[in-house]
């Protein structure tokens, strides 16, 4: 059949079952935004491209699908690299269509004309530019394809104008993907297996230590399987948070840079780590030389550039988390005897780190003057139960979330942890309420972070989305603010936002519903009030300003040289 | 370490670019690039010289192939190989000099390819070891220009270990 290059573009991602578009029109994309009323996509206009980019990732990390935004060529599209860059960093899968001039103008600076391809590509999984128009279903279907599966991540697709505007024939969406030189490895090799359950049975002091990946393998029930069945301790990168419930008696708590006393502890003096679609981060090991240096590693990651890339490992198996998980379930099944009292296995490890829990939990100074923003995110599991998405900016509002709320279910905490992206959390909450409209949606905020993509407030008041933002206001760049006491010597240098605009005033002139407390028997009250609230809410909580987050690995040191509150 | 690898890639626009990009992204050293096509329609083979430890030509490989373009990547240095580059030297050649540069040209096996009263042009070609020497003993004559291929390799027929 005939049909226009913009038509075609919606019938793919109709049939791919694309159910969101987030997208801000232009010049470049007015001929797919003149056919998209005609399909029975959700569009959700936002105010910044940023946001759309977000917003698609927020989605993407709350549900498991691939993310998709739309957004016009020139400035349209430099302003969702940000957007693109924190997914990437994060292994998000979301697929950006971006408009682009005409082919025949392509290199003579047209107006609007930048190479978002060249730009992005290397903060992209792998992107297009669509120069020949029966090409596009291909494209499309290999942008899905790769986005989504492996190592998932942003793929960027530009589109020539006049390739959206000719007229061509269409044979359909293909059903398969053809990749000579892209075939991820889910399976893992058996023998790595067979060495992995040996090791687990020798060890004395087993500490599993699970991430992002695992998240994203959906192997979170399979890992309750192997920690339970063994009662092997674990913990958490900030992505894997939620990967394991954050009540049950074996979790330790994110490990770290702000990780716990016990997680870090466990760390130094574990003899065998478990890491499950981790990538060890400078701010997960710390200084490299002395990261568990009485530890075995075995490393499940499907993507063998994590491997071996910052920390030694013993075991490596290149495999999606999930099916090595079965995989070593299958084998660690065979060495159980059935009369075996497994749990008295570890129990002296294990005692071990409930007497670091007990003599270093993680605690703050309590106040009944001023609120501590701990304390708002305790009220607010507390007043959720647990049974909320939380969203995160950046800085300390961002660790604060990470220790004091207890994330009971994979993908409830999405936030920016590769790239560190202020301004992430709003839109990412935007794009987890349109997914999922009836469950309580929290951006927990810094005064400095809001400011960022503040404009949102109006894609989320249009479309009636009931996100609380729950502002942490102590009138400084936090993070970098505690940085300067710690390391610079109390050098505030422009970390002090001496100006900030009333949250509440903002809110109301946006539409939404804006609360401030100023005083710890205030906030209950106004997070009730929040909650309850069918619009969206603004939740302006004056903290006090100088908090810091402990515990706190100084950057470069090893994990054992924590600073305690 | 010095490694060679052979990389064979789709033949697209921005492949040269994911490569090149790829490098500098990541602080690998470049010490030599050589691309052109293969028989095979649509794929070109580049063949690239690092420097790196172990652990760095471990990553520099692995990322290669995890880059979507990239078809095959191999580490010539774990297999027997043949490695050749050309060189193309414009020396000054003044009568006095002649003799002797002819005579290096024969001991090297090169060609002379151009030559005009004062200068010659010499084709080169061999190991990176073999060009190094040569250079260094046409310099003392005066090297004008210089442009080197870069390395290419080949697997040999026969691996003995
Ligand atoms: C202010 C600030 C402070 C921070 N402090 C801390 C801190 O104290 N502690 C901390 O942990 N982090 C902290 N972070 C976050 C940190 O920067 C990293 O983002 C984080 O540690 C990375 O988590 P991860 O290792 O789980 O990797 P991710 O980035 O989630 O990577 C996932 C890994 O899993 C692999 N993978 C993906 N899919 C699969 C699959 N299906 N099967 C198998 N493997 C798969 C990937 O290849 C990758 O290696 C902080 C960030 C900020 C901004
Ligand atoms: C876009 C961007 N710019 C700068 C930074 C550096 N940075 C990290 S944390 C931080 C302070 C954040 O302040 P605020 O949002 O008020 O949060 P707080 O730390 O006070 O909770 C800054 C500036 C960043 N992470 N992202």
């Amino acid at each position: 059949m005939k049909m226009k290059g913009a038509k075609i573009l919606l019938e793919c991602l109709k049939d791919e079952g694309v159910e969101v578009i987030f997208g801000f029109p232009g010049g470049a994309v007015l001929d797919i935004y003149h056919e998209l009323p005609n399909y029975p996509f959700k569009h959700v206009l936002v105010r910044h491209e940023q946001g759309a980019v977000h917003a698609a990732d927020g989605y993407a990390r709350a549900t498991g699908r691939v993310g998709v935004a739309l957004v016009t060529s020139g400035p349209g599209a430099t302003n969702t690299v940000t957007g693109i860059a924190t997914a990437y960093m994060d292994s998000i899968p979301i697929v950006v269509f971006t408009g682009q001039v005409p082919r025949a103008l392509i290199g003579n600076d047209a107006f609007q004309e930048v190479d978002i391809v060249g730009i992005t590509r290397p903060c992209t999984k792998h992107n297009y530019l669509v120069k020949d128009e029966t090409q596009l279903p291909r494209i499309i279907k290999e942008a899905f394809y790769i986005a989504r599966s492996g190592r998932p991540g942003p793929v960027l697709v530009d589109l020539p104008k006049d390739v959206m505007a000719s007229t061509i024939e269409f044979t359909g969406y293909p059903k398969s993907v053809h990749l000579r030189s892209y075939n991820p490895h889910y399976h893992p090799n058996q023998k790595q297996i067979k060495k992995a359950a040996g090791l687990i049975f020798e060890s004395k002091r087993p500490l599993i230590i699970v991430g992002g990946g695992l998240i994203s393998s959906s192997g979170c029930e399979e890992l309750l399987w192997l920690a339970r069945k063994l009662k092997i301790p674990v913990t958490s990168t900030l992505m894997g948070l939620g990967a394991f419930p954050g009540n049950d008696p074996l979790w330790l708590g994110m490990l770290g840079m702000h990780g716990t006393y016990v997680a870090n502890m466990a760390v130094n003096h574990a003899d065998l780590i478990i890491a499950i679609g981790i990538r060890f981060d400078d701010r997960v090991t710390g200084r490299l030389d002395s990261f568990a240096p009485k530890a075995k590693i075995i490393h499940i990651d499907i993507d063998p550039t994590s491997i071996r890339k910052n920390v030694n490992v013993d075991i490596p198996i290149v495999a999606d988390c999930k099916e090595a998980l079965i995989a070593l379930k299958n084998e660690i099944e065979g060495y159980i005897k059935e009369e075996e009292d497994l749990s008295e296995r570890y129990q002296s490890w294990r005692d071990k780190l409930d007497a670091w829990n007990e003599s270093h939990p993680l605690t703050y100074k309590k106040s009944d003057e001023v609120i501590k923003p701990q304390f708002v995110i305790e009220k607010l599991y507390e007043l959720t139960g647990g049974d909320a998405i939380i969203t995160t900016e950046v800085g300390q509002n961002q660790m604060w979330a990470a220790q004091h709320f207890k994330y009971l279910k994979p993908r409830t905490l999405l936030t920016s942890g590769g790239l560190g992206t202020m301004g992430y959390g709003f839109p990412a909450a935007i794009g987890a309420q349109i997914a999922y409209p009836d469950k309580t949606v929290i951006d927990i905020a810094g005064d400095g972070s809001i400011q960022m993509n503040i404009q949102e407030l109006a894609t989320a008041v249009w479309y009636n989305l009931p996100v609380n933002i729950v502002i942490l206001n102590n009138s400084y760049l936090g993070m970098v603010r505690q940085w300067q006491e710690l390391f610079y010597h109390k050098n505030y240098s422009a970390t002090h936002l001496s100006y900030n605009p009333d949250f509440v005033k903002l809110a109301e002139a946006y539409g939404a519903e804006g609360y401030r407390a100023t005083r710890p028997d205030e906030v209950e009250k106004v997070l009730v009030k929040a909650l309850n609230s069918k619009k969206t809410c603004v939740v302006d909580m004056v903290v006090e300003k100088e908090e810091n987050v402990y515990p706190m690995v100084p950057a470069g040191a090893s994990l054992s040289e924590m600073l305690l509150v | 370490m010095r490694h060679t690898l052979s990389v064979l890639v789709e033949d697209e626009p921005g492949v040269l670019s994911r490569v090149a990009g790829l490098f500098s992204g990541r602080g690998f050293n470049i010490t030599s690039l050589n691309v052109a096509p293969t028989l095979e329609k649509g794929t070109s083979l580049m063949t690239i010289v690092t420097e790196g430890d172990e652990q760095i030509i471990e990553q520099i490989i692995k990322q290669l192939r995890k880059l979507i373009t990239v078809i095959k990547v191999v580490d010539m240095n774990s297999v027997k190989r043949v490695e050749r580059e050309m060189v193309l030297l414009k020396v000054n050649a003044q009568d006095h000099y002649r003799a002797e540069i002819l005579r290096i040209v024969d001991i090297f096996r090169c060609k002379v390819v151009d030559v005009s009263s004062t200068e010659m042009t010499i084709e080169a070609t061999g190991n990176s070891e073999k060009l190094s020497a040569l250079i260094n003993l046409l310099q003392k004559f005066g090297i004008k220009e210089i442009a080197r291929t870069g390395v290419v390799a080949m697997k040999r027929s026969m691996q003995l270990v």
